[in-house]
């Protein structure tokens, strides 16, 4: 430990190894504002929290919390109120399942051609074009999915109505592939070359050892890439809201009107409902729910993904 | 070249000063009490590979016999696993690798056009340096192999003939459901020798199977090999000169990618025939 003998600090200011003060303060200015930049994101992450918890329970002073999740009605924005959220998670769970039948296996599928079959060069050609499409603005993907896509669906489906949700779930899955790749490549490609030569070794040929050692060891990082898509898919906001429309709907039938959560928070925010009135506060019901679906999507991919990081050696 | 070199003469070159002479890769290997072709299980003939532009094999022959052990024993990079990797065209997996010559197991050249490499390697085993158990269950190490092959008996009763011929048995019995990487570094090598076993190969390579191991874990390998022996031929490379003396019935030198000197064990340890192998077995050797 550190202690204090007179004249010591005329000897090592002599031989240069006295503290310096400009480097102190320094140090402590500099240590300051990165504890500022760091309290700003969690002040605000509270605040977030803590405004939609007490709208969420003002809300739930008025509306009955069994109302809200058995009645199959939402009509918070219409004379006559009714605050049955099933339509819109329904709403939410069809885009999304559309999404993740097409964007999930196809996202795979990219991973482990690039990760096992690819050449560098592909790998690098096509990684970089992976993350063009995952930097597309969701509006653009929104009106792209209105404009070009719903109309072949309809043209190929009859009955399908010009807001669907098969037309926001096919591009949807577009948005979430890149994701689902791009960490599927990576945890393909930390499966250890001692567990592919133990694989060749036992005569497994390649199509074998990508299936039963390469993929089981990989499992969580692909299982986690997918939680992450979906928890994507669930939030996302522009597509539905263009693509699938804004009527609640409790129907199991793509080719009708769904609106999802996220359309309806969209939907009710950019309404004329007055602050405090029941309308506005539902929003935030809905956002609870939202929020905590996709909490909990967030936290089950950190689970997995730690087992993951534990899983060799 | 149809037969192997045979030539029990004393090489007689001035190759006295390994590394101060530019080596002689062209001087035919010195056999001792060499195996005719009836008695091989494998015959390599004249065969040389290369890593691009490097040659890491020079006309290499050597027969290996059935139900024995053959060490390969040389200094670092001499080219012991690239041969071992050979047997069961492992080198494949690397694309740079090209070879001529031939290796011949029961009269078919592996290295002709028609044989499927994967299925060399369902009758080659092969055990590494590192154990590299699956992230798995010891069960599920065990049958993969036979899994792989869709095997048709009674995969329970193979997956403990074959943990019991590995001498792990009777420490995995209870937890067969468990994680192979659960074990202990020993006992994944020896789940490794039992899933190498379970696809009932003829030949099992061991490219230093107890380089990472404790002497006790060593010693069970050890012995584990003169037991397997009785089914299977085994092909084994190691730095350790003892453990060669201790589990081989047959040693190969190599050195800087050619066979200098080949015979039984015995003879190779105490009459070496060739300078360099004599004074790679007393270990006055680079
Ligand atoms: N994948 C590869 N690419 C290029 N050269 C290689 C490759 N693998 C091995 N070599 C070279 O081939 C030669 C023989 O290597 P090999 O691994 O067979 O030696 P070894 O006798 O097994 O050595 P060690 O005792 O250190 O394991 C060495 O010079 C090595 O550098
Ligand atoms: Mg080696």
């Amino acid at each position: 430990m550190e202690r204090k003998t007179p004249g010591m600090l005329g000897r090592a200011r002599a031989v240069g190894l006295n503290k310096r003060a400009d480097r102190r303060v320094g140090e402590a200015v500099i240590g300051t504002l990165l504890l500022l930049c760091a309290l700003v994101s969690v002040v605000t992450t509270v605040a977030v929290v803590y405004s939609i918890a007490e709208e969420t329970f003002q809300f739930f002073r008025e509306v009955s919390v069994v109302e809200f999740f058995t009645s199959r009605v939402w009509t918070p924005l219409f004379e006559n109120q009714n605050f049955g959220i099933a339509p819109l998670v329904l709403g939410t769970l069809m885009v999304t399942s559309i999404a993740c039948v097409i964007g999930l296996p196809l996202g795979l599928g990219a991973a482990i051609y690039l990760a096992e079959f690819a050449g560098d060069r592909t790998r690098r050609t096509v990684t970089p074009i992976l993350e063009v499409l995952a930097g597309i603005p969701t509006v653009a993907l929104g009106y792209f999915a209105l404009l070009f896509v719903t109309p072949v669906i309809r043209d190929l489906i009859p009955g399908v109505n010009l807001f669907n949700p098969l037309s926001a779930g096919f591009v949807m899955a577009f948005l979430i592939l890149p994701t689902v790749t791009s960490i599927s490549v990576d945890s393909l490609r930390a499966v250890p070359r001692s567990l592919r030569e133990a694989g060749y070794g036992l005569g497994a040929s390649k199509f074998e050892l990508i299936t039963r050692v390469v993929v089981p060891a990989a499992l969580s990082g692909i299982i986690a890439s997918f939680i992450l898509a979906i928890s994507r898919a669930i939030g996302e906001t522009m597509i539905v809201t263009l693509a699938s429309g804004g009527r609640p709907n409790f129907t199991f039938d793509p080719r009708q009107e769904m609106a999802t959560m996220t359309a309806f928070i969209v939907q009710a925010g950019t309404g004329d409902q007055a602050a405090g009135s029941l309308g506005a506060r539902s929003l935030y019901a809905v956002a609870a729910v939202l929020f905590t679906i996709t909490l909990v999507l967030n936290i089950l991919s950190q689970q997995v993904v730690r087992r993951f990081s534990e899983k060799y050696e | 070249m149809t037969t192997p070199t045979v030539s029990t003469e004393p090489n007689t070159r001035a190759n006295t000063h390994v590394g101060a002479k530019p080596f002689d890769l062209s001087q035919p290997s010195v056999r001792t009490a060499p195996v005719s072709d009836e008695h091989a299980v494998v015959s390599i003939k004249d065969f040389n590979l290369w890593y691009g532009n490097f040659q890491a094999l020079h006309h290499v022959s050597l027969n290996i016999p059935k139900n024995q052990v053959t060490a390969l024993i040389g200094a670092s990079g001499c080219g012991k696993s690239t041969l071992l990797r050979a047997i069961n065209r492992m080198n494949d997996l690397i694309p740079i690798v090209k070879t001529d010559g031939t290796i011949t197991y029961e009269g078919v050249d592996l290295y002709d056009r028609a044989v499927d490499p994967v299925e060399v390697r369902r009758r080659v085993g092969m055990v590494f340096q590192k154990p590299n158990p699956f992230p798995k269950s010891v069960f599920d190490n065990v049958a993969f192999g036979p899994r792989l092959n869709a095997y048709k008996g009674d995969l329970n009763a193979l997956v403990e003939k074959s943990l019991k011929r590995a001498a792990l048995w009777e420490e995995v019995k209870d937890k067969l459901k468990g994680s192979g990487l659960g074990l202990s570094g020993g006992q994944q090598q020896r789940l490794c020798i039992a899933r190498a076993m379970a696809t009932e190969p003829d030949i099992i390579l061991m490219d230093e199977p107890t380089s990472a191991l404790d002497p006790m874990s060593t010693d069970r390998i050890e012995g584990l090999i003169h037991e397997i022996k009785e089914h299977y031929t085994v092909v084994i490379v190691t730095h350790n000169m003892q453990q060669a003396g201790r589990v081989s019935d047959r040693t190969a030198f190599m050195h800087l990618g050619v066979l200098i000197e080949e015979g039984p064990t015995d003879q190779i340890f105490t009459n070496p025939k060739h300078e360099m192998t004599e004074r790679y077995v007393e270990g006055r050797f680079g």
